[in-house]
């Protein structure tokens, strides 16, 4: 592992100003925030990561889970992925969320993660992870090594030419199918953006994943309240039964108004360069009857423009049968 | 220093004094010449601190000094940043009860307690965990009085190798005081972060559901 500076921060400010030093936020950043270390750990003992400063945020008053007075709840940067799924009234109000972070990794990884680092979570493309094959994402310009390569786990939903890295989180799946808004500050003060803007599509700038720009340091997210009745689940498509990431997974908010379909979110997981918010899927159900027709309706629309590489190809059949079972569920 | 003493209390036979690991360390130390870069020294305990001879901090570049609280007692390190508190534990400590698997996070061999919730100590930087309360295998029971979590794995045979038993011991603890269900699947479930090449988990699973009903 590369030698490193650690330091500590006692403040927001001190924090953003220690990151802006570094030229980016992006990949090769060379000052990086950390909090649980579960995936900045690995990929510097990778050397994938391999910052020349780290500053521990773990100090920062950043851990609050807390309901908001006009409804919905705020969930702080560094609140544990445990935490949140355990959390009252996120398994009350939010159960697609607590459902999602379970799915995913062990105890011991969500004792330790955070609400933002899971945010951030980095590509599990085994080309990434391996310093001695060409990766976009990794160093731009050497090649995708996944197109023609091992790409069974990846990506068949905005993927570009340049990289078909999949987006290995489910927490991040459940936020955006209940549109949560990421809080950042930085240089240029408080930001909030909806998660839709948040992630960024691979495209000609693959080493890009979010809109973060130097210094900026997400302090919390926030989830707006669900209309009164609102059902949500998340199905989770995998090789192993547990502590394995999804081939395919699908986060669904639904209300019906007798058997119709009144109000829908529909995010889809393992399969998009980003974490999938499926508005076709949502155009397809919108006032319609909850029935199996229009569950793979939906479906077919949500995966129309998926780009299949040669080994995982078996995800888009995988991914609308997952679609229509996790709505079959949700609408029961 | 802190060293791992075995039981003295009574006369030895020659091969009850050999432990695998006084074995494997006086092999390699007679058989090997190592290599290594001494990049983290112990400096001192707070029971031996004045058995020590306190090491100039000058005279290893790039350490950091650290203070860790493992299993009630008080350590002053001077670390290399990049240790992990896995690395700290068994290199520096030498309490090897914590195993090295994967260190990636992936295996669980490492788990250890860090104020009271487990965690992979093969993804925590040594030095960021000075204000935590860490607890290892060897602060949870001895041989001759072992938690109930460890007898129940004896009794049960939870192990061939024994390499993982000891982060599945510190998990299936951890899972007593967490929000699961009674059935088998959730023993399961929990402790998915656990790997065991030999495939003991039945047995593993029987331990820890016979610890569960007692409770």
């Amino acid at each position: 592992m590369q030698p490193f500076e650690l330091i500590t921060v006692n403040s927001v400010l001190d924090a953003v100003k220690a990151q802006a030093a570094s030229p980016t936020a992006q990949q090769g950043a060379q000052v990086r925030f950390i909090a649980g270390g579960t995936n900045l750990v690995d990929y510097m003992k990778l050397s994938v990561e391999t910052p020349r400063q780290l500053v521990d945020i773990n100090g920062l008053p950043l851990d609050m889970i807390e309901s908001e007075s006009g409804g919905g709840l705020k969930i702080g940067a560094l609140a544990r992925n445990t935490d949140v799924a355990n959390h009252e009234a996120v398994k009350a109000q939010y159960p697609v969320l607590s459902q999602a972070i379970l799915a995913g990794a062990s105890t011991q990884l969500r004792n330790m993660a955070t609400t933002a680092g899971n945010l951030l979570q980095k590509t599990r493309c085994v080309y990434y992870r391996d310093t001695a094959f060409g990766c976009n994402k990794r160093q731009p310009g050497t090649g995708c090594s996944a197109i023609g390569g091992h790409n069974r786990m990846l990506a068949i939903l905005g993927t570009s030419d340049q990289c078909i890295a999949s987006n290995p989180s489910d927490q991040n799946v459940a936020l955006a199918a209940l549109e949560a808004t990421v809080h950042v500050t930085g240089l240029k003060g408080d930001r909030a953006i909806p998660i839709a803007e948040f992630y960024t599509l691979p495209g000609n700038t693959p080493e890009r994943e979010t809109v973060l720009e130097p210094g900026d340091l997400v302090t919390h997210i926030t989830i707006p309240p669900l209309p009164a009745g609102t059902k949500s689940l998340y199905l989770k498509l995998r090789d192993r039964a547990s502590f394995e990431f999804a081939l395919a997974s699908a986060a669904i908010v639904v209300k019906k108004s007798g058997d119709r379909i009144e109000f829908v979110r529909v995010a889809l997981g393992g399969v998009g360069a980003k974490p999938w918010r499926s508005i076709e899927a949502e155009r397809v159900l919108h006032g319609k009857a909850a029935v199996p027709a229009n569950f793979r309706a939906a479906a077919e629309a949500a995966l129309r423009g998926a780009r299949p590489q040669s080994q995982n190809g078996f995800k888009v059949e995988l991914a609308k049968r997952c679609l229509v079972h996790a709505l079959t569920q949700a609408t029961a | 220093m802190p060293t791992q003493n075995e039981d003295c209390s009574g006369p030895m036979t020659s091969l009850e004094k050999l432990s695998r690991r006084a074995f494997l360390t006086g092999a390699g130390a007679a058989g090997v010449v190592t290599a290594s870069a001494a990049v983290a020294v112990p400096l001192a305990s707070a029971a031996s601190a004045q058995q020590e001879a306190p090491i100039p901090e000058a005279a290893i570049p790039g350490t950091v000094p650290v203070t860790l609280r493992v299993n009630g007692e008080t350590y002053k390190l001077q670390i290399d940043p990049r240790a992990t508190l896995l690395d700290t534990l068994r290199e520096t400590l030498h309490l090897t009860g914590t195993k090295k698997g994967c260190d990636h996070g992936q295996c669980g061999a490492c788990t250890v307690h860090v104020n009271g919730r487990r965690a992979n100590s093969c993804l925590l930087f040594a030095a960021m965990q000075q204000k935590a309360e860490i607890t290892t295998i060897e602060g949870l029971g001895t041989p001759e009085a072992m938690h109930p979590v460890q007898a129940a794995f004896v009794e049960h045979d939870g192990y061939q190798c024994g390499y993982c038993t000891s982060g599945q011991i510190m998990s299936a603890v951890a899972m007593l005081h967490e929000p699961w269900g009674p059935s088998d699947s959730d023993v399961r479930e929990a402790l998915s972060g656990n790997i065991c090449r030999c495939g003991a988990y039945p047995n593993i699973v029987a331990a820890v559901q016979a610890v569960r009903r007692r409770a």
